[in-house]
Protein backbone atom coordinates (compact mmCIF):
# COMPACT_ATOMS: atom_id res chain seq x y z
CA UNK A 1 0.00 0.00 0.00
CA UNK A 2 1.29 3.41 -0.93
CA UNK A 3 1.65 5.66 2.06
CA UNK A 4 1.22 9.38 1.54
CA UNK A 5 2.47 12.13 3.81
CA UNK A 6 -1.07 12.91 4.89
CA UNK A 7 -1.79 9.41 5.99
CA UNK A 8 1.26 9.59 8.21
CA UNK A 9 -0.21 12.51 10.10
CA UNK A 10 -3.47 10.70 10.78
CA UNK A 11 -3.15 6.95 10.94
CA UNK A 12 -4.71 4.97 8.13
CA UNK A 13 -7.52 2.59 8.96
CA UNK A 14 -7.99 -0.89 7.59
CA UNK A 15 -11.77 -0.76 7.28
CA UNK A 16 -14.29 1.96 7.97
CA UNK A 17 -15.23 5.49 7.00
CA UNK A 18 -13.09 8.59 6.54
CA UNK A 19 -14.80 11.97 6.59
CA UNK A 20 -12.51 14.49 4.95
CA UNK A 21 -12.63 18.22 4.19
CA UNK A 22 -14.51 19.21 7.31
CA UNK A 23 -13.98 22.87 8.24
CA UNK A 24 -11.78 22.75 11.36
CA UNK A 25 -14.08 25.06 13.30
CA UNK A 26 -17.01 22.67 12.81
CA UNK A 27 -15.13 19.45 13.45
CA UNK A 28 -16.63 18.85 16.85
CA UNK A 29 -20.11 19.77 15.63
CA UNK A 30 -19.76 16.87 13.20
CA UNK A 31 -18.68 14.62 16.09
CA UNK A 32 -21.77 15.70 17.98
CA UNK A 33 -24.24 15.40 15.08
CA UNK A 34 -23.04 11.88 14.28
CA UNK A 35 -23.10 11.06 17.99
CA UNK A 36 -19.55 9.71 17.78
CA UNK A 37 -18.92 10.26 21.49
CA UNK A 38 -21.12 7.27 22.15
CA UNK A 39 -19.76 5.13 19.34
CA UNK A 40 -17.57 2.31 20.64
CA UNK A 41 -15.35 2.13 17.54
CA UNK A 42 -11.79 3.33 17.23
CA UNK A 43 -11.93 6.96 16.10
CA UNK A 44 -9.06 9.17 14.97
CA UNK A 45 -9.66 12.88 14.73
CA UNK A 46 -7.31 15.31 13.05
CA UNK A 47 -7.80 19.06 13.30
CA UNK A 48 -6.17 22.07 11.62
CA UNK A 49 -4.52 19.94 8.96
CA UNK A 50 -3.10 21.69 5.91
CA UNK A 51 -5.19 21.34 2.78
CA UNK A 52 -4.23 22.63 -0.65
CA UNK A 53 -7.73 23.57 -1.69
CA UNK A 54 -9.28 24.16 1.66
CA UNK A 55 -6.96 26.06 4.01
CA UNK A 56 -7.22 24.24 7.30
CA UNK A 57 -9.40 21.22 7.52
CA UNK A 58 -10.47 18.52 9.86
CA UNK A 59 -10.66 14.80 9.25
CA UNK A 60 -12.40 11.99 11.12
CA UNK A 61 -11.61 8.31 10.67
CA UNK A 62 -13.97 5.78 12.15
CA UNK A 63 -12.76 2.19 12.06
CA UNK A 64 -15.17 -0.64 11.19
CA UNK A 65 -18.17 1.62 10.93
CA UNK A 66 -20.25 2.47 7.86
CA UNK A 67 -23.06 5.01 7.78
CA UNK A 68 -26.35 5.36 5.94
CA UNK A 69 -26.35 8.27 3.50
CA UNK A 70 -29.23 9.93 5.38
CA UNK A 71 -27.16 9.83 8.51
CA UNK A 72 -24.13 11.41 6.85
CA UNK A 73 -26.13 14.06 5.02
CA UNK A 74 -27.06 15.47 8.41
CA UNK A 75 -23.57 16.97 8.60
CA UNK A 76 -24.19 18.91 5.38
CA UNK A 77 -25.21 21.91 7.44
CA UNK A 78 -21.83 22.28 9.12
CA UNK A 79 -19.60 20.61 6.52
CA UNK A 80 -21.22 21.04 3.11
CA UNK A 81 -17.99 20.28 1.25
CA UNK A 82 -17.10 17.15 3.18
CA UNK A 83 -16.14 14.01 1.29
CA UNK A 84 -16.87 10.51 2.47
CA UNK A 85 -14.39 7.74 1.81
CA UNK A 86 -15.36 4.16 2.40
CA UNK A 87 -12.27 2.15 3.27
CA UNK A 88 -11.92 -1.59 2.85
CA UNK A 89 -8.60 -3.30 3.34
CA UNK A 90 -6.77 0.08 3.46
CA UNK A 91 -8.16 1.07 0.07
CA UNK A 92 -10.74 3.72 -0.80
CA UNK A 93 -13.47 1.61 -2.41
CA UNK A 94 -16.05 4.35 -2.58
CA UNK A 95 -15.82 8.12 -2.45
CA UNK A 96 -18.68 10.59 -2.52
CA UNK A 97 -19.73 14.08 -1.60
CA UNK A 98 -22.25 15.10 0.99
CA UNK A 99 -25.62 16.10 -0.46
CA UNK A 100 -27.66 18.73 1.28
CA UNK A 101 -30.93 17.16 2.43
CA UNK A 102 -34.19 18.98 1.64
CA UNK A 103 -35.26 18.66 5.23
CA UNK A 104 -33.38 18.20 8.49
CA UNK A 105 -35.06 16.87 11.59
CA UNK A 106 -33.77 16.97 15.13
CA UNK A 107 -30.58 18.92 14.40
CA UNK A 108 -29.97 22.47 15.50
CA UNK A 109 -31.97 25.03 17.35
CA UNK A 110 -34.29 27.63 15.83
CA UNK A 111 -32.85 31.14 16.22
CA UNK A 112 -36.29 32.62 16.92
CA UNK A 113 -36.66 32.93 20.71
CA UNK A 114 -40.47 32.88 20.34
CA UNK A 115 -40.45 29.62 18.38
CA UNK A 116 -42.50 26.87 20.03
CA UNK A 117 -39.56 24.45 19.64
CA UNK A 118 -37.56 26.55 22.11
CA UNK A 119 -40.23 26.21 24.79
CA UNK A 120 -41.72 22.72 24.45
CA UNK A 121 -40.07 19.33 23.97
CA UNK A 122 -40.35 19.28 20.19
CA UNK A 123 -37.79 17.99 17.68
CA UNK A 124 -36.80 20.85 15.38
CA UNK A 125 -37.60 20.50 11.68
CA UNK A 126 -36.17 22.72 8.95
CA UNK A 127 -36.32 22.97 5.15
CA UNK A 128 -32.92 23.80 3.71
CA UNK A 129 -32.58 26.78 1.38
CA UNK A 130 -29.32 26.94 -0.52
CA UNK A 131 -28.29 30.49 -1.39
CA UNK A 132 -25.12 31.99 -2.78
CA UNK A 133 -23.95 33.07 0.69
CA UNK A 134 -24.62 29.76 2.38
CA UNK A 135 -27.39 27.51 3.58
CA UNK A 136 -30.44 28.82 5.38
CA UNK A 137 -32.92 26.80 7.40
CA UNK A 138 -36.64 27.53 7.22
CA UNK A 139 -38.31 26.45 10.44
CA UNK A 140 -41.29 24.15 9.84
CA UNK A 141 -42.99 25.56 12.94
CA UNK A 142 -42.42 29.32 13.24
CA UNK A 143 -41.70 29.85 9.48
CA UNK A 144 -38.62 31.97 10.23
CA UNK A 145 -35.23 31.35 8.66
CA UNK A 146 -32.09 30.61 10.65
CA UNK A 147 -28.64 31.13 9.15
CA UNK A 148 -26.33 28.17 9.56
CA UNK A 149 -23.90 30.27 11.60
CA UNK A 150 -26.55 30.40 14.32
CA UNK A 151 -27.04 26.66 14.30
CA UNK A 152 -26.25 25.03 17.59
CA UNK A 153 -26.29 21.24 17.70
CA UNK B 1 -58.84 20.99 1.19
CA UNK B 2 -56.05 20.64 3.80
CA UNK B 3 -57.02 19.10 7.11
CA UNK B 4 -56.16 22.24 9.09
CA UNK B 5 -55.77 25.98 8.58
CA UNK B 6 -52.41 26.88 10.09
CA UNK B 7 -50.72 29.17 7.59
CA UNK B 8 -52.12 30.97 4.57
CA UNK B 9 -49.39 29.19 2.57
CA UNK B 10 -51.17 25.87 3.14
CA UNK B 11 -54.03 26.97 0.89
CA UNK B 12 -53.96 27.13 -2.89
CA UNK B 13 -55.63 29.92 -4.81
CA UNK B 14 -58.65 27.69 -5.49
CA UNK B 15 -58.95 26.66 -1.87
CA UNK B 16 -58.88 30.30 -0.76
CA UNK B 17 -61.56 31.17 -3.33
CA UNK B 18 -63.66 28.25 -2.14
CA UNK B 19 -63.60 29.60 1.45
CA UNK B 20 -64.62 33.04 0.13
CA UNK B 21 -67.52 31.56 -1.84
CA UNK B 22 -68.76 29.61 1.18
CA UNK B 23 -68.41 32.77 3.30
CA UNK B 24 -70.67 34.69 0.97
CA UNK B 25 -73.22 31.88 1.20
CA UNK B 26 -72.97 32.18 5.03
CA UNK B 27 -73.53 35.92 4.80
CA UNK B 28 -76.76 35.34 2.88
CA UNK B 29 -77.95 32.77 5.41
CA UNK B 30 -76.45 33.75 8.76
CA UNK B 31 -77.85 30.90 10.84
CA UNK B 32 -77.46 27.39 9.50
CA UNK B 33 -77.59 24.57 12.01
CA UNK B 34 -75.36 22.28 9.98
CA UNK B 35 -73.14 21.54 13.00
CA UNK B 36 -75.89 20.55 15.42
CA UNK B 37 -74.42 18.11 17.94
CA UNK B 38 -70.80 19.09 17.19
CA UNK B 39 -68.45 20.60 19.79
CA UNK B 40 -65.87 23.25 18.92
CA UNK B 41 -62.92 23.98 21.24
CA UNK B 42 -61.72 27.58 21.45
CA UNK B 43 -58.38 27.43 23.23
CA UNK B 44 -56.98 30.90 23.86
CA UNK B 45 -53.56 30.54 25.48
CA UNK B 46 -53.35 34.32 25.32
CA UNK B 47 -56.34 36.63 25.50
CA UNK B 48 -57.86 38.12 22.34
CA UNK B 49 -61.47 38.98 23.01
CA UNK B 50 -62.21 40.20 19.49
CA UNK B 51 -60.95 37.11 17.69
CA UNK B 52 -62.44 34.73 20.25
CA UNK B 53 -65.90 36.28 20.06
CA UNK B 54 -65.81 36.17 16.28
CA UNK B 55 -64.92 32.46 16.22
CA UNK B 56 -67.34 31.55 19.01
CA UNK B 57 -70.21 33.40 17.32
CA UNK B 58 -69.36 31.67 14.05
CA UNK B 59 -69.50 28.25 15.73
CA UNK B 60 -72.77 29.11 17.47
CA UNK B 61 -74.39 30.32 14.25
CA UNK B 62 -73.60 26.94 12.71
CA UNK B 63 -75.36 25.23 15.60
CA UNK B 64 -72.24 23.86 17.33
CA UNK B 65 -71.50 24.13 21.01
CA UNK B 66 -68.30 25.78 22.21
CA UNK B 67 -65.96 24.82 25.05
CA UNK B 68 -62.56 26.27 25.94
CA UNK B 69 -60.77 28.97 27.85
CA UNK B 70 -60.00 32.63 27.19
CA UNK B 71 -56.66 32.78 28.97
CA UNK B 72 -54.45 30.34 30.83
CA UNK B 73 -54.79 31.66 34.41
CA UNK B 74 -56.20 28.99 36.74
CA UNK B 75 -55.89 26.23 34.15
CA UNK B 76 -53.62 23.19 34.20
CA UNK B 77 -51.43 25.00 31.65
CA UNK B 78 -50.48 27.63 34.22
CA UNK B 79 -49.45 24.67 36.40
CA UNK B 80 -47.00 23.57 33.71
CA UNK B 81 -48.94 21.11 31.55
CA UNK B 82 -47.30 20.69 28.17
CA UNK B 83 -49.02 21.93 25.01
CA UNK B 84 -49.01 18.36 23.72
CA UNK B 85 -50.92 17.04 26.73
CA UNK B 86 -53.50 19.84 26.59
CA UNK B 87 -54.14 19.24 22.90
CA UNK B 88 -54.29 15.44 23.32
CA UNK B 89 -56.79 15.79 26.14
CA UNK B 90 -59.04 18.27 24.33
CA UNK B 91 -58.88 16.19 21.13
CA UNK B 92 -60.74 13.42 22.93
CA UNK B 93 -63.65 15.73 23.66
CA UNK B 94 -64.36 17.82 20.57
CA UNK B 95 -64.63 17.84 16.76
CA UNK B 96 -62.38 20.77 15.84
CA UNK B 97 -59.84 22.93 17.68
CA UNK B 98 -59.49 26.69 17.26
CA UNK B 99 -56.44 28.02 19.08
CA UNK B 100 -54.45 31.13 19.74
CA UNK B 101 -51.03 30.90 21.32
CA UNK B 102 -48.21 33.38 22.04
CA UNK B 103 -45.53 31.00 20.70
CA UNK B 104 -44.82 30.88 16.97
CA UNK B 105 -45.46 27.47 15.44
CA UNK B 106 -47.71 26.33 18.32
CA UNK B 107 -50.71 25.74 16.04
CA UNK B 108 -48.63 23.76 13.52
CA UNK B 109 -47.38 21.56 16.34
CA UNK B 110 -50.92 21.11 17.71
CA UNK B 111 -52.14 20.00 14.26
CA UNK B 112 -49.45 17.30 14.29
CA UNK B 113 -50.30 16.14 17.80
CA UNK B 114 -54.06 16.08 17.17
CA UNK B 115 -56.07 13.91 14.78
CA UNK B 116 -58.60 16.75 14.48
CA UNK B 117 -58.65 19.83 12.23
CA UNK B 118 -56.90 22.78 13.89
CA UNK B 119 -57.55 26.44 13.06
CA UNK B 120 -54.75 28.84 13.89
CA UNK B 121 -56.31 31.95 15.42
CA UNK B 122 -52.89 33.56 15.77
CA UNK B 123 -49.49 32.17 16.81
CA UNK B 124 -47.42 35.07 18.14
CA UNK B 125 -46.09 37.26 15.37
CA UNK B 126 -46.30 34.44 12.83
CA UNK B 127 -49.65 33.66 11.17
CA UNK B 128 -53.29 34.62 11.52
CA UNK B 129 -54.81 33.08 8.38
CA UNK B 130 -58.49 33.78 9.14
CA UNK B 131 -57.59 37.49 9.17
CA UNK B 132 -56.03 37.16 5.72
CA UNK B 133 -59.09 35.39 4.35
CA UNK B 134 -61.49 37.96 5.79
CA UNK B 135 -59.33 40.74 4.31
CA UNK B 136 -59.57 39.06 0.91
CA UNK B 137 -63.31 38.59 1.34
CA UNK B 138 -63.73 42.28 2.15
CA UNK B 139 -61.60 43.32 -0.81
CA UNK B 140 -63.61 41.16 -3.20
CA UNK B 141 -66.93 42.27 -1.72
CA UNK B 142 -66.11 45.98 -1.87
CA UNK B 143 -64.50 45.95 -5.33
CA UNK B 144 -66.46 43.18 -7.03
CA UNK B 145 -63.20 41.44 -7.90
CA UNK B 146 -59.76 40.48 -6.59
CA UNK B 147 -57.82 40.87 -9.84
CA UNK B 148 -55.79 43.88 -10.88
CA UNK B 149 -56.25 46.09 -7.81
CA UNK B 150 -53.88 48.68 -6.37
CA UNK B 151 -53.45 48.10 -2.64
CA UNK B 152 -51.85 50.77 -0.47
CA UNK B 153 -50.55 49.30 2.79
CA UNK B 154 -49.97 51.85 5.53
CA UNK B 155 -48.25 51.80 8.91
CA UNK B 156 -46.09 49.11 10.42
CA UNK B 157 -45.04 47.14 7.37
CA UNK B 158 -41.96 45.74 9.10
CA UNK B 159 -43.52 43.76 11.93
CA UNK B 160 -47.16 43.63 10.76
CA UNK B 161 -47.95 40.00 10.06
CA UNK B 162 -51.36 40.85 8.58
CA UNK B 163 -49.82 42.88 5.76
CA UNK B 164 -47.21 40.21 5.02
CA UNK B 165 -49.81 37.44 4.75
CA UNK B 166 -52.18 39.61 2.72
CA UNK B 167 -49.39 40.56 0.33
CA UNK B 168 -48.59 36.90 -0.30
CA UNK B 169 -52.22 35.85 -0.66
CA UNK B 170 -53.05 38.71 -3.05
CA UNK B 171 -49.99 37.90 -5.18
CA UNK B 172 -52.23 35.36 -6.97
CA UNK B 173 -54.43 38.15 -8.34
CA UNK B 174 -52.17 40.44 -10.35
CA UNK B 175 -52.12 43.33 -7.84
CA UNK B 176 -49.90 46.36 -7.60
CA UNK B 177 -48.83 47.67 -4.22
CA UNK B 178 -47.98 50.91 -2.50
CA UNK B 179 -46.05 50.67 0.76
CA UNK B 180 -46.56 53.71 2.98
CA UNK B 181 -44.34 53.45 6.04
CA UNK B 182 -41.85 55.49 8.07
CA UNK B 183 -38.21 54.65 7.41
CA UNK B 184 -38.03 52.51 10.56
CA UNK B 185 -40.99 50.32 9.60
CA UNK B 186 -40.60 49.64 5.88
CA UNK B 187 -41.58 46.42 4.14
CA UNK B 188 -38.77 43.88 4.66
CA UNK B 189 -36.57 43.03 1.68
CA UNK B 190 -37.69 39.39 1.53
CA UNK B 191 -41.27 40.45 0.67
CA UNK B 192 -40.11 42.93 -1.94
CA UNK B 193 -38.01 40.16 -3.43
CA UNK B 194 -41.05 37.86 -3.36
CA UNK B 195 -42.96 40.44 -5.45
CA UNK B 196 -40.06 41.10 -7.79
CA UNK B 197 -39.74 37.37 -8.55
CA UNK B 198 -43.41 37.35 -9.57
CA UNK B 199 -43.23 40.53 -11.63
CA UNK B 200 -45.56 42.40 -9.26
CA UNK B 201 -44.92 46.14 -9.06
CA UNK B 202 -44.71 48.18 -5.89
CA UNK B 203 -43.97 51.76 -4.96
CA UNK B 204 -42.69 52.99 -1.61
CA UNK B 205 -43.33 56.26 0.15
CA UNK B 206 -43.14 57.74 3.63
CA UNK B 207 -46.02 60.14 2.92
CA UNK B 208 -49.60 59.06 3.50
CA UNK B 209 -50.86 61.77 1.13
CA UNK B 210 -48.74 60.67 -1.81
CA UNK B 211 -50.78 57.68 -2.98
CA UNK B 212 -54.19 58.25 -1.38
CA UNK B 213 -55.74 59.21 -4.69
CA UNK B 214 -54.52 56.35 -6.88
CA UNK B 215 -55.34 53.21 -4.91
CA UNK B 216 -58.39 50.94 -4.70
CA UNK B 217 -57.73 49.63 -1.21
CA UNK B 218 -56.17 51.61 1.62
CA UNK B 219 -55.07 49.00 4.15
CA UNK B 220 -54.29 50.83 7.39
CA UNK B 221 -52.53 49.12 10.31
CA UNK B 222 -51.81 49.95 13.89
CA UNK B 223 -48.24 50.29 15.10
CA UNK B 224 -48.12 47.61 17.80
CA UNK B 225 -46.20 48.58 20.89
CA UNK B 226 -45.46 44.97 21.86
CA UNK B 227 -43.34 44.48 18.71
CA UNK B 228 -40.84 47.12 19.84
CA UNK B 229 -38.01 46.30 22.21
CA UNK B 230 -37.03 49.99 22.46
CA UNK B 231 -39.83 52.22 23.87
CA UNK B 232 -38.21 55.32 22.30
CA UNK B 233 -38.49 53.76 18.84
CA UNK B 234 -42.18 53.21 19.46
CA UNK B 235 -42.78 56.79 20.66
CA UNK B 236 -41.14 58.06 17.47
CA UNK B 237 -43.44 56.21 15.08
CA UNK B 238 -46.67 55.48 16.96
CA UNK B 239 -48.64 58.48 15.64
CA UNK B 240 -46.84 58.86 12.34
CA UNK B 241 -49.99 58.48 10.19
CA UNK B 242 -53.40 59.87 11.00
CA UNK B 243 -56.09 59.70 8.36
CA UNK B 244 -59.02 62.10 8.61
CA UNK B 245 -61.98 62.86 6.36
CA UNK B 246 -60.46 66.09 5.00
CA UNK B 247 -57.72 64.05 3.27
CA UNK B 248 -60.17 62.02 1.22
CA UNK B 249 -61.34 64.71 -1.24
CA UNK B 250 -59.55 63.32 -4.29
CA UNK B 251 -59.72 59.58 -3.79
CA UNK B 252 -61.16 57.11 -6.31
CA UNK B 253 -64.91 56.66 -5.90
CA UNK B 254 -64.48 52.90 -5.39
CA UNK B 255 -61.69 53.30 -2.80
CA UNK B 256 -62.26 51.47 0.47
CA UNK B 257 -60.36 51.73 3.76
CA UNK B 258 -59.64 48.51 5.62
CA UNK B 259 -58.10 48.08 9.06
CA UNK B 260 -57.71 44.85 11.09
CA UNK B 261 -58.91 46.75 14.22
CA UNK B 262 -58.60 47.80 16.96
CA UNK B 263 -57.51 51.24 15.77
CA UNK B 264 -55.87 53.79 18.00
CA UNK B 265 -55.22 57.18 16.39
CA UNK B 266 -54.50 56.17 12.80
CA UNK B 267 -58.08 56.68 11.55
CA UNK B 268 -60.04 59.66 12.89
CA UNK B 269 -63.68 59.09 13.84
CA UNK B 270 -64.89 61.45 11.10
CA UNK B 271 -63.72 58.93 8.50
CA UNK B 272 -66.35 56.46 9.78
CA UNK B 273 -69.15 58.43 8.14
CA UNK B 274 -67.54 58.62 4.71
CA UNK B 275 -68.45 56.12 1.97
CA UNK B 276 -64.82 54.90 2.02
CA UNK B 277 -64.85 53.42 5.53
CA UNK B 278 -65.15 49.64 5.31
CA UNK B 279 -63.42 48.45 8.50
CA UNK B 280 -66.58 47.76 10.51
CA UNK B 281 -68.04 45.76 7.64
CA UNK B 282 -64.67 44.00 7.44
CA UNK B 283 -64.93 42.98 11.11
CA UNK B 284 -68.46 41.68 10.51
CA UNK B 285 -67.19 39.72 7.51
CA UNK B 286 -64.77 37.96 9.85
CA UNK B 287 -67.66 36.02 11.28
CA UNK B 288 -68.88 34.75 7.88
CA UNK B 289 -65.36 33.79 6.87
CA UNK B 290 -64.85 31.92 10.16
CA UNK B 291 -68.19 30.12 9.67
CA UNK B 292 -66.90 29.09 6.25
CA UNK B 293 -63.54 27.93 7.63
CA UNK B 294 -65.16 25.75 10.30
CA UNK B 295 -67.75 24.31 7.88
CA UNK B 296 -65.12 23.54 5.21
CA UNK B 297 -62.61 21.93 7.57
CA UNK B 298 -65.31 19.71 9.02
CA UNK B 299 -66.27 18.65 5.51
CA UNK B 300 -69.68 20.30 5.34
CA UNK B 301 -68.88 22.55 2.34
ZN1 LIG C 1 -38.75 28.07 14.64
Amino acid sequence: MKTTARQLIVNAIENGTVLDHIPSENLFKVVEILNLAECGHQITIGSNLESKSFGRKGIIKIADRYFENDELNRIALVAPQATINIIKDYKVVEKHKITIPEEVVGIGKCANPMCVTNHQKIATRFKTIVESDGIKLLCHYCEKTTKIINLQP
Amino acid sequence: MPKSLISIHDFSKDEMLHILDVASEMEKNKSQKILEGKVVACLFFEPSTRTRLSFETAANRLGARVIGFSDVDNTSISKGESLKDTIKMVSNYVDIIIMRHPLEGAARYASEVSNLPVVNAGDGANQHPSQTLLDMYSIRQSQGRLEGLTINMVGDLKYGRTVHSLLQAMSHFDPSFVFTAPAELQMPGEYKQFLAERGISYRETTSLNEHLDDCDILYMTRVQQERFSDPMEYEKVKDVYRLDASMLGGVRSNMKILHPLPRINEIAQDVDDTPYAYYFKQAENGMYVRMAIIACLLGYR
